[in-house]
């Protein structure tokens, strides 16, 4: 059993940042849903508040640096101007050229959008702290647009599974 | 330990009411950014010169320029409009509205199908 550099820096990319970015999803998801009055105690709100800023700050963290690794460590390799690289080997059959011209044209770059409102929702959160709870309004904003980042990066995420599936980095 | 002495030890949730306006900044950096890197990426599409200018990295190619210059904006434009915004109380409705609508714009001009209609005909 062996992973070339290349095929780790696919693991650290994918599969590494991917699974952090999840469970920092889940925590801040959950954070922001429970933070309503009525569900928590004066110390609660703070503790969990303090989590919560964890939580959005990890996802938006791992947000940058999965798509940093991924379009700056990673796609090189992909779209190296060779014809044994996965670009190369995609566009050669029509029949998977598909997975180069519409799913890793359409990853490349709609994954650049997720931690830009991952940022927005963090910095939302650390602004108000521990009075986020008495603006629900903007806490339910908040959930959307943190939803919608991670909604994009697991497009972005699940065509990069696909496309290594169908051509991997090696 | 009195009463007293334990509600002074309770850390308190009671500040005073904080203008949304640096949320505001945020935001909007985020949502403007998001329509950039579309725009950057149908020209891109449009036009080889454009395509060229934009291969910072060569290995990167054109994804070079469009996501550092995206981000950039995005940095930039928010320690702009953050000390512009601090004290204003604007409408947190219409600012996530507006977000939403510039992040939409930045999602139709990303997708493929889109921008691939600019590519010149081969």
């Amino acid at each position: 059993m062996h992973l070339t550099d290349r095929e780790w820096w696919a693991v650290i990319h994918g599969m590494g940042l991917g699974a952090l970015f999840l469970l920092a999803f889940g925590g801040g998801l959950a954070g922001l849903y429970s933070l309503r009055i009525g569900l928590l105690t004066e110390r609660g709100i703070i503790e969990r508040t303090r989590r919560l800023t964890i939580g959005v700050w990890a996802m938006a963290v791992a947000a940058w640096l999965t798509v940093i690794t991924g379009s700056y460590i990673v796609y090189p390799w992909y779209r190296a101007d060779v014809p044994t690289s996965p670009r190369s080997r995609l566009l050669e059959d029509a029949s998977t050229a598909d997975w180069h011209n519409f799913a890793m044209e359409w990853k490349e770059h709609i994954a650049w959008i997720a931690p830009l409102l991952a940022t927005a929702v963090a910095f939302a959160v650390t602004y108000y702290g521990t009075s986020l709870i008495r603006h629900q309004g903007v806490r339910k904003a908040l959930m959307i647009f943190f939803t919608l980042a991670f909604v994009i990066a697991a497009i972005a995420g699940a065509l990069g599974a696909f496309i290594t599936k169908a051509a991997p980095v090696n | 330990m009195s009463d007293t002495d334990m509600t002074q030890s309770e850390p308190s949730t009671q500040t005073s009411d904080k203008p949304f306006g640096p949320v505001a900044a945020a935001f909007l950096s985020a949502g403007i950014s998001a329509v950039l890197l579309g725009i950057l990426t149908t020209l891109s599409e449009a036009s080889g010169g454009i395509k060229t200018a934009l291969e910072w990295f060569k290995s990167v190619g054109s994804l070079s320029g469009k996501t550092i210059i995206s981000s950039a904006v995005f940095f930039v434009l928010w320690a702009i409009l953050h000390p512009v915004l601090k004290d204003k109380a604007l409408d947190p409705r219409k600012v996530f509205m507006w977000t939403g609508v510039l992040v939409a714009i930045g999602l139709v001009l990303t997708f493929p199908v889109f921008f691939q209609l600019f590519a010149p005909e081969e």
